[in-house]
């Protein structure tokens, strides 16, 4: 199994957001996990990205054959999982290049691979911007700083493109898109899905399912996965909200 | 904070200082303790005219009436000044080597390890170095090169001997011996430094550097160093300093002073790194220092960039007088304090003349128990019609145990005169660090990363052969991994 969820029970500061939550997620697959707001959508990004502010009550985590539970943030990242944030955060004075570029060297040591040189890095930046439509301008400014919504949204779709990931979870990537963002988000999600990456997608609403076609759709409520199925739950949330399933 | 934050910014306060080791090399000096015999001393082993010795006199006869300024935010002991060496050589060192075959190989290999040869085919391209070693100048490099354009770049003890109508004329002359206490005792005690003369409508080719070396014990070091940019000319000076690691505190006052005449510019840059004491604040340099630059003339132009990692105590507020009309006087800083270090610095702007204008941007980065305070005071004097002032101060706080203090002072007798200030207090922001880390970032990486950005600003300004090894310095300063 690649990624392994198996009864996750987490709380934080006293209350209990997560109960007994079981995910299996196959290589080369898309999730889709949609649920009312609070229904611990983002906790659970931020649980398998590793935040530290959560308190694990119960349950065991596997990814690509490791207890999720022994890697650190940047150990997970390595290992290559990547989460595309709800909300990216500005730092300022830090550029793109370099802070991408020390980023995919720590993942290439730890995968024993060579790192990759300045040069080649500075094209492959270039190239992948350009993909995903992104003006390199951008490229020059500081990381999210004084970026729009969806710059901020574009800039995480480019990070993952650069960095490959072997699990991408894109928390509410959707929120605060209109129409031609998200479909340059969605277009760049579809170009980087191979058969051996697979993907977790948090959204609240229908309409990202558009563009991305999930093999899987996970409704989620009050801290637990209540029905599982194809793209057809999709619609039925589209038709009759959260509701029914509360 | 999390946990984790903690014990890195644990180990980051356990920092190793890797300029600490000592040179073992007999050195010469007189008694401990100061008076006017000492001071005939110094003279004399500088061989200095009669001059020379009345002016230092005259300054330590002023010093002997002052009292130290108390104003700052720093808490220290006592000085005892007759417990220190006022001046030590290496043996042998009565006339200065006239080139490296002269110079004990001991000194070489220290400035070798310290990452500055002193052959010239090794040094940095297009960067010429003075080193001055406790108080004696060791090597002056590319000298025959620039001496082609009539520049002189030398120690200030050759300057006294060969350019006395320069040195009479300026020495003094933006820093008067009787300004405040720790001028006063530069005046007396000072040994060596550089003296840098840029003639009128000469761009200096080359970055001028000066590399201080405190290697004796109980030892101060009173350099002392004069920038004269004649009309027209631009000149860009660097400055570097280290010490080896002690228990005992060391004293260390300088008096820095630059004059930039007509349509003359002068950009000075200091990377301070004395040994800052050990984690539990023991030992360190007292680093106590008076810089000031003059912009004499009209559209004249001086600034300062300083990144200050060590000492124990920093007391240091580069200056600007903006005298002539149109001049413009800049103070670019990246201070960082760790464990028991306290600095207080900033600048001094001082607008004279008519559309002067300046600007300061402070970047202070408090970390272990440190204290770190800017003080600024910006005036506007009665003539200085459409002077401009622009100050920004930023504070970032690792940790939760330090300090960060902003004191700016504004005072205008001038309606006519424009002053913007900013200033932010923040946290290193624990949001940034997740943010880095899920992108494959070390803890260590993310904050070194996170740091330098904030000092962007300041770091940008160094000329570009010292920018990279600043960023490294910046990086050192937080990490414990390197030592």
């Amino acid at each position: 199994m690649f990624l392994e969820i198996k009864d996750l029970s987490v709380k934080i500061e006293n209350k209990n957001i997560l109960k007994s939550l079981n995910l299996n997620v196959n290589k080369g697959e898309v999730h889709a996990i949609m649920g009312p707001n609070g229904s611990g959508k983002s906790t659970l990004a931020n649980v398998l990205a590793g935040k530290e502010d959560y308190e694990i009550l119960d349950g065991k985590i596997n990814f690509k054959d490791n207890d999720l539970f022994d890697l650190n943030i940047e150990e997970r990242a390595q290992e290559g999982m990547f989460l595309a944030f709800q909300y990216p955060v500005e730092i300022p004075g830090v550029n793109i290049t370099p802070f991408l570029h020390s980023a995919i060297n720590s993942k290439r040591k730890r995968m024993n691979e060579e790192e990759i040189d300045n040069l080649s890095f500075a094209k492959l930046l270039k190239s992948k911007a350009s993909d995903l439509g992104i003006n390199i301008d951008m490229l020059k400014r500081s990381v999210n700083t004084g970026f729009s919504g969806g710059e901020k949204k574009r800039y995480e779709i480019l990070q993952m493109s650069i960095l490959n990931p072997d699990l991408a979870i894109l928390d509410e990537t959707d929120s605060g898109l209109d129409i031609d963002a998200l479909k340059i988000v969605t277009d760049g999600v579809n170009k980087l899905k191979t058969k051996d990456n697979s993907f977790l997608i948090i959204t609240h609403y229908q309409k990202l399912l558009d563009y991305i076609k999930p093999d899987y759709v996970h409704v989620m409520v009050n801290g637990s996965i209540v029905k599982s199925g194809g793209s057809e739950i999709a619609a039925e949330i589209e038709k009759d909200g959260f509701q029914k399933f509360q | 904070m999390n946990s984790e934050t903690l014990d890195t910014l644990d180990s980051y306060s356990k920092n190793k200082y890797k300029y600490g080791f000592v040179t073992e090399i007999a050195n010469e000096k007189p008694n401990k303790g100061l008076n006017e015999n000492i001071i005939k001393f110094i003279s004399q082993k500088k061989n200095e005219p009669e001059w020379m010795l009345n002016w230092r006199l005259k300054a330590y006869s002023k010093w002997k009436q002052m009292k130290e300024p108390k104003w700052a935010n720093l808490n220290f002991p006592e000085i005892d000044y007759q417990d220190i060496y006022y001046y030590s050589a290496p043996k042998g060192f009565e006339k200065k080597p006239k080139d490296l075959s002269e110079v004990d190989p001991k000194l070489i290999e220290t400035y070798n390890k310290l990452g500055i040869p002193l052959e010239e085919q090794k040094v940095l391209a297009g960067v010429a170095v003075d080193v001055v070693f406790d108080s004696v100048s060791v090597a002056t490099t590319y000298k025959g090169e620039l001496e082609k354009l009539g520049i002189i770049f030398c120690s200030i003890g050759e300057a006294i001997q060969k350019h006395p109508e320069l040195i009479k004329k300026y020495l003094g002359s933006v820093i008067p011996p009787g300004d405040h206490s720790f001028s006063a005792l530069n005046s007396a005690v000072f040994t060596d430094g550089s003296f840098v003369y840029i003639p009128e409508g000469v761009k200096c080719p080359m970055e001028l550097s000066t590399y201080f070396r405190i290697n004796a014990e109980n030892t101060g070091q009173f350099e002392r160093t004069l920038i004269i940019a004649d009309k027209g000319s631009y000149v860009s000076y660097l400055e570097g300093c280290t010490a080896p690691k002690r228990d005992d505190n060391q004293l260390h006052a300088a008096n820095v002073e630059l004059i930039a005449l007509e349509d003359a510019e002068i950009k000075y840059s200091t990377v301070q790194n004395w040994y800052p004491g050990d984690e539990d604040g023991k030992g360190g340099i007292y680093n106590f220092v008076t810089k000031r630059g003059l912009c004499a003339g009209k559209n004249s132009k001086i600034s300062w960039t300083q990144v200050e990692t060590g000492s124990a105590i920093t007391w240091k507020y580069p200056s600007c007088i903006l005298k002539g009309d149109n001049s413009i006087g800049e103070f670019y800083s990246v201070a960082i304090t760790n464990n028991y270090q306290q600095a207080d610095t900033g600048t001094k702007m001082t607008h004279i003349g008519k559309n002067t204008k300046s600007k300061i941007i402070s970047k202070g980065i408090s970390l272990g128990k440190s204290q770190n305070t800017y003080r600024g005071e910006v005036s506007f004097l009665r003539k200085a019609d459409k002077a401009r002032n622009y100050t920004q101060c930023d504070s970032l706080l690792v940790g939760n145990k330090c300090g960060a203090h902003t004191v700016p002072y504004i005072d205008s007798k001038n309606n006519t005169a424009v002053i913007e200030h900013e200033a932010s207090t923040s946290k290193i922001n624990e949001d940034q660090l997740y943010y880095c880390r899920q992108r494959g970032l070390s803890h260590e990486e993310a904050v070194s990363l996170i740091v330098n950005g904030f000092c962007k600003q300041v770091l940008q300004e160094l000329p570009m052969e010292f920018a990279v090894e600043a960023q490294k310095l910046v990086s050192i300063s937080l990490e414990g991994s390197v030592g």
